[in-house]
């Protein structure tokens, strides 16, 4: 029940999308674009979120491709997750959506929702940065393509009125050897203590973290950490957690001595793990 | 406030109404259809005791704008009468108190319609979905399953 | 005809499939209006002022009520506004109430409330409530109104305080051997049922008042608004339909007042109060916190001497329900042993956390927690087998309980065969770890449990029957539905006790207090014995009306006649007789006469002997009967991460008499289901301001279908002779024992005595860091 009122548009091009943000903008309206909507409906529910006017994406086929050419993999930004899973076309994001909220909310969070939203885990965006992924996003001259790596830094940078609108994937990483831990404060439900996904390129390892800092985020140090030849396991891991940007989180899930504790773990498991297949 | 005036199609009767477009399904199948089958838990997508089918999926109605479901198929626990599951539950006891079972019946429904022969780890994955706090899961495992074996 | 004992269908079975079941919230009439509440900020502060006037100004909105005018409430001590003034004691304390027309006319009039607040430092716990320089949450508690038997004490946080004395504490010591102490703590947590709290509320032109309400104790509502606002009892209609879970969260009475006070705001139109999820769980009643210290003597042999316990009951920011809750713990301050010597302080204190509701067990899981760990460390210390140490020690027939009642076989069941079974059931090893891999060890922990239930010792509950011309009855009892099926139980009881089939029995679903008979509250365990005995009661009423009839219209004595199949007959010639639906509404000569009338069985129940507890000793009989039982809970730890899994649970319990055998199994189930969340997982948490982090169901988690484990039932049939066909409440012992045996069995397996809810990897993390440090 949310307790404020908006207009609510559906706009079915993204030009559209883009010039009614503006038009809205300009008649002193807070406009917000809506592709699940979860957040605003929960957010809104107790003010932590207000809006007037809702541009709901939708309705806009780009937002809504899956597809998988020879070189690429392009997946619009308002797919619910459940679309993602049973698309099975990125086994690391399938796994990690598969992850997030349950099953029957993801039939309306969506990939561009949980990457842009306000809530801080924002997982679904750990395979893009391993994947070096590209973000196609709607701007005043257009459809733009950028490098996930320019356009999101703990979260999405934008410009006002800017939006994602689909991610490209090489088609090459889809079969990299991967994994994705979620890990809980207790048994399996619930935000994570620590997510980690990792995949291997090149015979590097790539990693991603989520729920251990107010954001996500893929470090070159803690890579270069993991991806030092000369130490054990649990080195690499001890190295890598000296490296952690901060803040790392102290809240209702877990305290932050006890997050690295976990992630540190979690991290030699997996370095362990490949380990055994780079013998194989 | 805007008002405006639209058409849902709910348990294949068209239905007319006047929302706000900030109103949830799930306040307007209750507040204006009288449908309080559908029950709110938690209005924040947590317990799925609002849980009823957008075109045949399961969809927690406090999550979803009444306005988005404008030209889609809604069907609430009212719309089902007399399903194998519905009779499951009672044969299983598969519930206490009651209030969380119009939305598990409708997530196992649909369950049910998308996978006829959904194994253990669907099925957890699907179900993961409600909190039944009297906690009839495994009687919930035993009716859900009982409809699937015979369906399958 | 065998009806006790079957699983029989309940009875609104197809209704709660179907969506129809009606619960509070489900009146979405247009007429009526919506209340708001606005909740503190603070967990401890002065109310500097209350700025109404934005949310006043809304169009839509009716009314905003503050507190200053409002009488103090409060089940036995008068301590709380029913809207703070002055002073908010916790966080998500109501401090303002408005009535729109509308709901989200109301939530946005309520976020334009401005309160202006003067921070108090917090007081996060009962143990620091209790040091000498803690601030006082309550400035003198012993001004405060209350009933007799709650005991406070005066310029202190204490609000009750409950000694047992039995035999003699210091022989006891001298006596021991070997002994031990024990220091645990639980944080309080909720019962989170799907069903939020609501009420609606009308007040009618002749004065009469009609409040709807999610509770457990529609009765204990009228008696209680009545004593607060001065309104004649008989003025006061309360209504229940469906209740949506209650765990006895919903025996409290919160919302009611707050619907009462809306409707009075608005010319007594009818006016709605639904709590949110986050209000739910922050303002209404919660589920009790405790911090205890347990030592405990035995021989060398491991014959248990005494047992010396201090509880200090989280009160929270008002006493309410934690005065009883107190005392109810001191009852039964140890488990189910046989001890001559036992001493025990129990205080319920006044910390700013929200204030406890009952939680199903009311005290006693909590208490059994601690003595249970306490159990297990002197057995291991003796270095004996903790299933062995129980049974040396178990409570039996002849003994005393700790406030000295003797028992027999009917009161206090039996415990041994409870744990011969489940030890047999379980396969018992001891205790002992088995090692499942390098890292993983499987282990299963026990835990005994009893309860008595400590209710007032005038309870009541009555019964009415009303026959219908086709002879069908309708069973009218005032015990809420709130899902443990007890209205179906009461309607196999009338079945086996009428010896008719139960299809002809029409169950009242809901209560009305204007025209249903008052069961006390559907708490306790307490519905199959009093409601119980008040259906037999009122069936004998109407067996009586039945021959009576039949006497009259064969010309035979009443005495030859026998009632059965829904017919009274003749006991020697059967086919001689009458159907019910022949005299149901009296009987009707060939020539049109008529005589007799409806028949209407009434039957009333009264706890018989009990007795309020000595305020020195604590002797007294404070309910009619223990139940017990026996408790594993069979884990999987991860020695390096210190996560685990529960691989089963497993409950043997006297039950006395099985009524409904898959009713029974839920009950139990459901009861074990909670008590691993509870144990393993759920609590508030707060911040160093006191402020609630977690108040919503994605950050308070109850347990979810994939989590909950295999679970293992039998019951043990020892009658308890005073309850129909012998039942014993079988809705709570479940829960009883689990947090001391995941407890016991965590314990063994991370090598560190884990004394501290909830159990989470993060407690068995710091645990074994803490003990590693002090073993450097």
């Amino acid at each position: 029940m949310i307790p404020f009122d908006f207009d609510y548009f559906n706009p079915e091009t993204v030009q559209e999308a883009y010039h009614l943000y503006h038009s809205l903008t300009e008649a002193g309206r807070e406009p917000v674009y809506f592709s699940g909507g979860t957040e605003i409906i929960t957010l809104g529910r107790i003010h932590q979120l207000y809006t007037d006017a809702v541009i709901d994406l939708k309705g806009i086929p780009e937002c809504r491709t899956a597809q998988l050419d020879d070189e690429h993999l392009y997946l619009g930004a308002a797919l619910p997750l459940t679309a993602v899973e049973e698309a099975r076309l990125f086994p690391l994001l399938m796994k990690n959506v598969k992850e997030i909220a349950d099953h029957t909310a993801r039939e309306k969070v969506t990939l561009g929702g949980n990457i842009c939203g306000n809530i801080f885990y924002r997982e679904a965006v750990l395979p893009f940065l391993l994947s070096d992924s590209s973000f196609v996003i709607a701007g005043k001259d257009g459809l733009k393509v950028q490098s996930i790596h320019d356009v999101f830094e703990e979260h999405i940078q934008l410009a006002p009125g800017e939006f994602l609108v689909q991610t490209i994937t090489e088609k090459n990483f889809l079969t990299a050897p991967h994994v994705n831990i979620k890990r809980k404060r207790q048994w399996d439900t619930g935000y994570p203590v620590v997510t980690v996904a990792a995949a291997i390129v090149g015979r590097r390892l790539r990693i991603g973290i989520s729920g251990l800092c107010p954001f996500p985020f893929r470090s070159y140090e803690v890579e270069a950490a993991l991806n030092e030849p000369a130490l054990s396991p649990e080195q690499k891991a001890e190295l890598a957690i000296s490296h952690m940007p901060a803040p790392i989180l102290n809240d209702s899930e877990a305290s932050a001595e006890y997050r690295l504790f976990v992630l540190k773990n979690t991290l030699t498991d997996i370095l362990v793990a490949f380990e055994g297949m780079g013998r194989r | 406030m805007t008002i405006v005036s639209v058409t849902l199609m709910i348990n294949g009767e068209e239905r007319t109404t006047e929302i706000r477009y900030a109103d949830i399904l799930l306040t307007v199948l209750r507040e204006k259809f009288g449908l309080t089958g559908s029950k709110p838990g938690c209005l924040n997508g947590d317990c799925g005791a609002c849980t009823v089918h957008v075109n045949g999926k399961p969809m927690k109605s406090c999550l979803m704008l009444a306005i988005e479901a404008v030209g889609e198929d809604i069907t609430t626990i009212e719309g089902l009468k007399g399903t194998p599951i519905q009779q499951a539950f009672i044969q299983h006891f598969a519930f206490q108190c009651g209030y969380c079972t119009p939305g598990f019946i409708m997530n196992c429904q649909a369950l049910i319609q998308a996978y006829p022969d959904a194994g253990d780890k669907v099925i957890k994955e699907w179900l993961e979905s409600n909190i039944c706090r009297c906690t009839s899961y495994e009687e919930i495992e035993a009716a859900v399953k009982s409809v699937l074996r015979s369906e399958a | 005809m065998e009806i006790i004992g079957k699983s029989v269908i309940r009875r609104e079975a197809l209704d709660k499939v179907r969506g129809r079941a009606v619960y509070t919230s489900d009146d979405t009439s247009s007429s009526v209006l919506h209340a708001k509440i606005v909740t503190s900020t603070f967990a401890h502060a002065n109310i500097i002022a209350v700025d109404v006037e934005k949310a006043s100004a809304v169009p839509g909105v009716l009314a905003v009520i503050t507190g200053e005018q409002l009488p103090l409430t409060g089940e036995e001590i008068r301590d709380r506004r029913p809207l703070a003034a002055d002073k908010v004691r916790y966080y998500g304390e109501a401090v303002a109430l408005l009535v729109a027309d509308n709901p989200h006319t109301a939530a946005k009039a309520a976020a334009l409330v401005h309160v202006e607040y003067e921070p108090l430092p917090v007081v996060h716990s009962p143990t620091d409530a209790i040091r000498k320089d803690a601030p006082l949450i309550h400035e003198n508690v012993d001004e405060y109104e209350r009933e007799e038997g709650a005991d406070p004490i005066t310029f202190t946080n204490i609000n009750n305080y409950t000694k047992i004395r039995k035999g003699n504490i210091e022989a006891g010591w001298r006596e021991s051997e070997v002994t031990v102490e024990a220091s645990v703590s639980i944080p309080p947590s909720d019962h989170a049922a799907m069903e939020t709290r609501a009420a609606t509320a009308e007040i009618m032109e002749n004065g009469e008042i009609h409040i709807t309400s999610s509770s457990q104790a529609p009765f204990m509502i009228k008696r209680l608004l009545s004593t607060y606002f001065d309104i004649d009892v008989g003025k006061i209609i309360v209504n229940t339909p469906f209740v949506g879970g209650g765990y006895g969260g919903k025996a409290s009475v919160q919302q009611e007042i707050l619907a009462y006070l809306a409707a009075k705001a608005v010319d007594g139109r009818k006016v709605k109060l639904e709590y949110s999820r986050e209000q739910d769980l922050t303002t209404a009643p919660c589920h009790v916190g405790l911090d205890a210290t347990i030592k405990l003597g035995s021989t060398k042999e491991g014959c248990l001497k005494a047992a010396e316990i201090v509880y200090l009951f989280d009160s929270g920011a008002y006493s309410d329900k934690a005065v009883h809750l107190s005392r109810a713990g001191a009852v039964d301050c140890t488990g189910p042993y046989d001890i001559e010597h036992i001493w025990c302080d129990s205080y319920s204190v006044y910390t700013n956390h929200p204030y406890p509701a009952p939680y199903r067990g009311f005290a006693h899981s909590e208490v059994l927690f601690a003595f249970e760990r306490a159990m297990n460390m002197l057995a291991e210390k003796l270095e004996i087998d903790p299933l062995e140490f129980r049974l040396k020690n178990a409570i039996l027939p002849g003994h005393t309980t700790p406030t000295q009642v003797v028992l027999n076989r009917s009161t206090v069941g039996d415990l041994p065969e409870c744990l011969r079974r489940l030890k047999k059931m379980i396969h018992w090893d001891g205790g002992k770890p088995t090692r499942i891999n390098e890292r993983t060890v499987r282990v299963k922990g026990i835990s005994c449990a009893w309860k008595n239930s400590t209710i007032p010792p005038d309870s009541i509950s009555g019964a009415i029957l009303t026959f219908n011309e086709d002879g069908s009855i309708n069973l009218i009892s005032g015990v809420v539905e709130i899902g443990t099926a007890t209205k179906t139980v009461l309607a196999q009881i009338l079945a086996e006790k009428l010896q008719m089939d139960v299809g002809n029995i029409h169950v009242k679903m809901t209560v009305d207090t204007q025209t249903t008979p008052e069961h006390w509250k559907t708490v306790a365990s307490r519905g199959t014995l009093m409601a119980g005995r008040a259906v037999l009661a009122a069936a004998d009423d109407a067996i009586v009306q039945l021959k009576n009839a039949a006497a009259c219209v064969l010309r035979v004595s009443k005495d030859d006649l026998v009632v059965a199949n829904s017919r009274v007959f003749v006991r020697e010639e059967p086919e001689r007789g009458l159907d019910f639906k022949e005299i149901a509404y009296g009987y009707q000569y060939p020539n049109g006469n008529a005589v007799g009338g409806q028949i209407i069985g009434r039957g009333t129940y009264i706890q018989r002997n009990m007795t309020h507890l000595d305020k020195e000793t604590g002797a007294g009989r404070p309910g009619p009967e223990w139940a017990v039982s026996a408790q594993c809970i069979e884990i999987e730890l991860d020695q390096r991460d210190f996560t685990y899994k529960v691989v089963r649970a497993v409950c043997v319990l006297d039950a006395g008499r099985v009524l409904n055998e898959k009713a029974a199994w839920g009950q139990v189930t459901g009861a074990m289901s909670m008590g691993l969340a509870f144990a393993g997982r759920e609590t508030f948490v707060f911040d160093e301001k006191g402020r609630m982090m977690n108040p919503q169901l994605r950050t308070y988690r109850p347990m979810h279908y994939k989590e909950n484990p295999r679970y293992l039932v039998d019951f043990v049939e020892t009658p308890h002779l005073e309850a129909p066909y012998g039942a014993r409440g079988v809705g709570e012992q479940g829960l009883l024992g689990v947090p001391a045996a995941l407890a016991n069995a965590l314990s063994v397996a991370a090598g560190t005595a884990l004394n501290r809810l909830p159990l989470t990897p993060e407690t068995i993390w710091r645990a074994k860091a803490k003990e590693e440090a002090s073993n450097r």
